[in-house]
Parts: C-alpha cells; structure tokens; sequence
C-alpha cells in the first residue's frame, strides 16, 4: 500500500495522490481523468529511474476507451442552442492522449500504442512487449491496463526490460493483474 | 471595470484549471501566454469559447485572440466595449 484516501470522488483523489507523490506540474490540472491515472501510475513506476532519453515504449489498453471524456464532450454539444463545446475537453477525446502526457513529463520519443479490449489481454501484451525488447524496439516497456469510466477506475502498471526482478511471461502478468 | 477584472480573473482560473493560481497573484498587466501565467494554445481556444458563451462575442478571426488576451487589463476593455450579454 503506498497511499489511500477515504474520498470518493475521483478527482479529489487524484489530487491528493498527486500531492502525496509531491509532484510539481501544473499541466497535471488540466489532464482529463483517464490521462491523470495513467500519469500518476507512470510517476509511481519511473519516479525512482532515469527515464530521460531512454527508449521506453508504452503499451496501454482498456476497454472504456476516453469513454469518460467523450461523454463530457456530448454533454457540451447536445444542446443546440447553447452549443459550445471546449477545446480543453476534446483534445482528450482519444484514449492514447494519456501516454502522449507520460512522453512529455519523461521526454519519452519511443513507440507507444493503446488498445481497447474487453479485459486485460495478458497474451497480447506479453507477446507485443516480448517483441519490443526482443528486436531491439525499446530498452524497456511501460505497460499495462489504465481503465475509467465516471467513478470506476483501474490502474495495473508495470516495465519490462532486459533485468527485471520477476520473469516476464503471459502467466506472471496474469497473476500480476489478477493479484 | 474592477469587477470585470475580477470576474476574469477568477473564471480564468476556473475554467483553464490553474490550480496553483490565486487571483491576487494576477496583475491587471500581466503576460497571459508566454512568461505570465503561461496559458497555451489549448487554453486561447478555450478563452474565445468563453468570450462567446459569457460576453456574447464571437471572433471571427482566432489571431484576434493573441491582441485580446494580452492581459487581463486589455480583455475587460475589449470585453467592456464588444459585449452582447
């Protein structure tokens, strides 16, 4: 356990975890929720390694997509006589927008995907993660499931790379996710 | 005017999340974009939407915005001056 809250909102949650990581970027604000989870699990993850200019890719998947954020946006453009949707809120429209945010923070040029499944696909992730290291894509992989939708949410983050602690394989991932 | 201000002030704030931000650190002059409060080209868009929702202003040239939103102090003039709500 690194930090709990009783709040059940979810913004509020995330700032206080933000503030407990003591992070310092204002840009943070302005993320939508689903960016925000997956920023705040990278930080848990990189905080402690030497990210800049390393060769980390990121292979995210989820199964509500930006559902979260499209929805907001819908709200914004349902009415037509009070039509006025926020820029703000569309960029985010895209669920790959969240490692766009974790590449700038860690000035991360790698190759990065995000793909929406029903559930955590440990065979695709193991294999897709196997084949970036393998041939020499990346030093290392972000990746894992970052999933929102209103006041559910889910963060599985973990990195692969040449000398990890445990084997990478389709069942530790597994157990990983389910444990 | 002092109201107008104020009201931008704080509405800027909200609307654009500056978290970090309290309204009595934003002077009248201060650089919205760039060394000022650092607002981005998200955060312009974001400032002409409101100009139409609040103020009943619409721009129809988006490069209006980089005179307008100079500083707080050139908003409310324009703002006092074009306003249709």
């Amino acid at each position: 356990m690194i930090f709990s809250e009783d709040n059940p909102q979810v913004k509020d949650f995330f700032k206080s975890v933000y503030q407990f990581l003591g992070i310092k970027y204002s840009k943070f604000f302005k993320m939508d929720s689903l960016s925000k989870l997956a920023f705040l699990s990278a930080e848990i993850i990189l905080k402690d390694t030497v990210s800049e200019g390393k060769n980390i890719a990121i292979i995210l998947s989820n199964n509500a997509s930006s559902l979260d954020t499209d929805r907001k946006h819908q709200n914004s453009i349902n009415d037509s006589e009070s039509y006025f949707p926020s820029p703000a809120v569309f960029v985010y429209t895209l669920p790959n927008i969240g490692i766009g945010e974790i590449s700038i923070r860690h000035q991360l040029k790698s190759e990065n995907g995000f793909f929406v499944f029903d559930k955590y696909n440990a065979n695709f992730h193991y294999n897709y993660e196997k084949s970036l290291i393998n041939n020499n894509k990346s030093d290392s992989v972000l990746a894992g499931w970052v999933n929102i939708d209103e006041d559910s949410y889910e963060a599985f983050l973990y990195l692969v790379s040449e000398n990890g602690t445990l084997e990478h394989t389709e069942q530790n991932l597994k157990q990983l996710y389910t444990n | 005017m002092d109201d107008l201000k104020l009201e931008l002030k704080n509405n800027i704030i909200e609307l654009l999340n500056l978290e970090d931000v309290n309204v009595d650190e934003i002077k009248d002059d201060d650089s919205l974009f760039g060394d000022g409060l650092g607002l981005d080209s998200i955060d312009a868009l974001e400032l002409i939407v409101m100009l139409d929702k609040d103020y009943g202003i619409r721009l129809s040239d988006p490069k209006e915005g980089k005179r307008i939103f100079e500083s707080i102090e050139i908003m409310a003039a324009y703002i006092s001056e074009h306003r249709t709500k």
